[in-house]
């Protein structure tokens, strides 16, 4: 069995002439169009938790642990690694950042969760990158080890103490937040008017900018950091040769297990950090199951992302978007999401009608259409499935964009010293 | 020569698992001695627990339901298939057709069937999605299937909250409507002095099992999915289509995994409530890993799995934390995969080294030949 799996329904597709490039200015604009687009929903179905700076805060930290199992994942398949053991890495996160965090502090609990991804990560590179295991098996097997490790370790600790249990610590204490000094006063002013896209625009600032944990501050900085030692230094340049073609880059000296088991160690540490977030941040305690299949989730925003930092984080933070509105009055916010979601179906539908892909157009036209039915025939949506928004959400956007999507090539495939 | 050589390959066979589950027995003793608590003492109340009849009963009703889970695994790995949404399938597949079991009333015989299908149709379906979305649009069946299992939780409650439910009886869970006498199947008294009967669904996994292993080693398709699993591009040459297998594939799946919340369901719940047992489907997996995809090799895990948890119980007992047992289980998986490839590796070699020999044997004696088959 290859991780890489049986590969149908994906048909190459002949290069482009022009090449599309994620710049700055591109990546602005599309913020500014989505929230245009959103404002013009919150107007139209007066769902003002949409956009309110409340909504866009607990997205920014619901998309937190997300980017990091997403960051994760990104350097183990860009060095040839398929981790799906992301799961498990962030569950041991959680336990040992609870441990840590109790004990002797938030940020060691940081420290002490990455450690502990960076144990999950190191079984899956012995078991991969050594014995040849497939990944996504040994993967599998992580996830199924980490669920118990952690429940037993919960048992002997926390159980004793007091406030905690078998799957429950006690309340943890927790990380400091900072803010942009002037942003608040300025801010909320205009955020309350509810004028069109100004307002929005108030709200989303004053999301990003005010009451921000620290904690978030270093997850993005993370991203940034490994964008450059992926794509801007000799390292990463060799890291990423491994993920393309572990043959050629072993020819030119390049030791290509020490890169892979550095890429899956890194990528264990930065999913554990998202576990010890989630612990230490979200929760303010450790609870089993907490992690929710964020893992999977971040798995899915990397793929989405197209195996890139910026795309990944845009893909992490639409996830922890989805998330976030669940939990301020689910039931409106999501309906009016759905409004949202026909208004884009459309644009796609459109877009591909243009580019003569007639039948899935009226397939995608189809189900938008579906979509607006519903969102004119109801009033709320049930919530059972807001909790479900964020894996509906993953799926819609693989289903319309997995086809344009490049792994890295070697990504999942067995190697072995010498066997080129 | 040849019987010498099968007899090796069955012993290389037997070697991993067996490796794997030593491995994992010192690993455990290990976190135990740690813990303080004593490795041979947790063993023994293992055993001592699995040598009363009630537990021996429980051992094969939670086998059955991880037999059925494992095989359907199984049926998507034998094709580089993976089918990690079997825990979302068989629970949808449990609640749908606890609903219209509970609704309809027919003659006996018949009603279990209506209410069987209606689990194989709702697990092929849920199944089928990710099938279409991978024939489709070129989405990870493993991402897919993953998100579903999820979604069908959301839609479970939804359906289950919403439309389905009614007050369970004494307590405050909530699930579908009983179903009658004419839909359950009794179970069997298998075992003396039990006080608790065995599934009498049992016998499904049994079918499922030789169905397994017919399809696969004795029809056209079961080729062609082997095939498919060993070399992709091998099975396209030789006129295979590959995007109708994953799609039948997945189905079946699909269907198999719709059928393993049924001996619980109809032979002891009779109603799909909040508290129906769930993570079956990805014990499945574990299992289906452990076995090696082999049928046989399947219900020995599936046993195995069985004995830890019913016996696990016990440990609390003693004053040993039970989520040992989850601890063995994930090692047992681990050592086993690490355990099977160190073994193939092993075995290639030695088929290297047999063919050089024989092939430096014949060198002198004339022109060479090509390498024996």
């Amino acid at each position: 069995m290859s991780a890489s799996g049986l590969t149908v329904g994906a048909p190459p597709e002949a290069p482009r002439a022009v090449r599309f490039r994620l710049t700055w200015r591109v990546g602005l604009l599309a913020v500014l169009a989505f929230l245009l687009l959103l404002s013009f929903v919150r107007v139209v179905s007066d769902a003002n938790d949409l956009t309110s700076s409340g909504t866009i805060g607990a997205a920014l930290a619901a998309a937190v642990p997300i980017a990091m199992a997403g960051l994760g994942g990104l350097w183990s398949e860009r060095a040839g690694v398929v981790n799906i053991g992301l799961e498990g890495m962030m569950i041991l996160g959680t336990w040992f950042g609870a441990y840590a965090a109790f004990n002797w502090g938030p940020w060691y609990g940081v420290v002490f969760g990455a450690v502990g991804g960076v144990l999950g990560g190191l079984l899956h590179a012995v078991a991969t990158v050594t014995f040849g295991v497939d990944h996504i098996v040994s993967g599998v097997a992580i996830n199924i080890l980490a669920l118990g490790w952690t429940r037993y370790l919960s048992s002997l600790t926390f159980a004793n103490y007091a406030g905690g249990g078998d799957t429950q610590s006690p309340r943890l204490p927790t990380i400091d937040r900072v803010s942009v000094p002037g942003m608040n006063d300025l801010l909320a002013d205009l955020e309350v008017k509810r004028w069109f896209f100004v307002s929005d625009l108030a709200g989303l600032l004053r999301g990003l900018t005010v009451n921000v944990s620290e904690l978030i501050v270093v997850a993005a900085l993370l991203i940034v950091l490994s964008y450059f030692v992926l794509w801007r230094t000799a390292f990463g340049l060799r890291l990423r040769s491994c993920g393309e073609n572990p043959v050629a880059a072993e020819s030119l000296g390049v030791n290509v297990y020490f890169y892979k088991y550095a890429a899956v160690l890194v990528s264990g540490g930065l999913a554990g950090i998202g576990g010890a977030f989630l612990a230490i941040v979200s929760g303010n305690l450790y609870r089993e199951g907490q992690t929710g299949g964020r893992g999977f989730i971040g798995l899915a925003a990397m793929i989405f992302g197209n195996w890139r930092p910026a795309g990944m984080a845009a893909g992490a933070g639409i996830f922890g978007y989805t998330d976030a509105l669940q939990l301020r009055s689910g039931d409106t916010s999501i309906h009016a999401l759905l409004l949202l979601i026909a208004l884009l179906l459309f644009a796609f539908a459109a877009w591909q009608f243009s580019r003569r892909g007639r039948r899935w157009a009226t397939v995608v036209a189809i189900l938008g259409g579906v979509t607006l039915a519903t969102y004119l025939t109801s009033d709320t949506v049930p919530g059972q499935f807001t909790s479900a928004a964020p894996h509906i959400t993953t799926l819609l956007v693989l289903s319309l964009a997995a086809q344009r999507l490049r792994m890295p090539k070697a990504d999942g495939l067995p190697y072995r010293r010498g066997g080129g | 020569m040849a019987a010498r050589f099968e007899l090796r390959r069955l012993g290389l066979a037997l070697a991993a698992p067996l490796l794997a589950v030593a491995f994992a027995a010192i690993l455990t003793s290990i976190v135990l001695l740690i813990a303080g608590d004593s490795p041979s003492g947790a063993l023994r109340t293992l055993v001592d627990a699995a040598k009363r009849p009630r537990i021996q009963v429980q051992i094969l009703n939670l086998a059955t339901l991880y037999y059925l889970s494992a095989i359907a695994v199984a049926i998507g790995f034998r094709m580089n298939l993976f089918n990690i949404g079997v825990d979302g399938q068989y629970r949808l597949a449990a609640l749908l057709a606890a609903e219209v079991g509970g609704v309809v009333s027919l003659p006996a015989p018949l009603h279990v069937t209506v209410i069987l299908l209606t689990a194989i149709t709702v697990g092929a379906a849920w199944a089928g999605i990710a099938g279409l979305l991978k024939v489709t649009r070129g989405v990870s069946e493993v991402i897919s299937t993953i998100m579903l299992n999820t979604i069908a939780t959301a839609l479970g409650a939804y359906l289950l909250t919403e439309h389905f439910a009614v007050p369970v009886a004494g307590s405050n869970n909530i699930g579908t409507k009983p179903i009658p006498a004419s839909g359950q199947v009794p179970g069997i008294s298998l075992i003396p002095d039990a006080p608790n009967k065995v599934f009498g669904l049992i016998f499904l996994a049994v079918i499922a099992g030789i169905g397994y292993s017919v399809l696969l080693n004795r029809t056209r398709f079961g080729f062609d999915l082997r095939a498919t699993g060993r070399s992709e591009t091998a099975a396209v040459a030789s006129g295979v289509n590959v995007k109708r297998m994953v799609l039948i594939t997945m189905l079946l799946s699909g269907a198999v995994a719709g059928l393993v919340g049924m001996p619980q369901l109809l032979g002891d719940s009779y109603s799909y409530s909040l508290d129906f047992p769930t993570g079956i489907g990805f014990t499945g997996i574990a299992i289906a890993l452990l076995g090696r995809n082999h049928p046989i090799g399947i219900a020995f895990g599936a046993l195995l799995w069985g004995f830890l948890d019913a016996s696990s119980v016990a440990l609390d007992l003693e004053g040993i934390s039970k989520e040992i047992v989850v601890i063995m289980q994930g090692t047992i998986v681990l050592c086993v995969v690490i355990a099977y490839e160190l073994v193939r590796r092993y075995a290639i070699a030695q088929e290297q080294r047999r063919v050089s020999r024989d092939l430096s044997a014949r060198a002198p004696s004339g022109e060479p030949e090509g390498v024996p088959a």
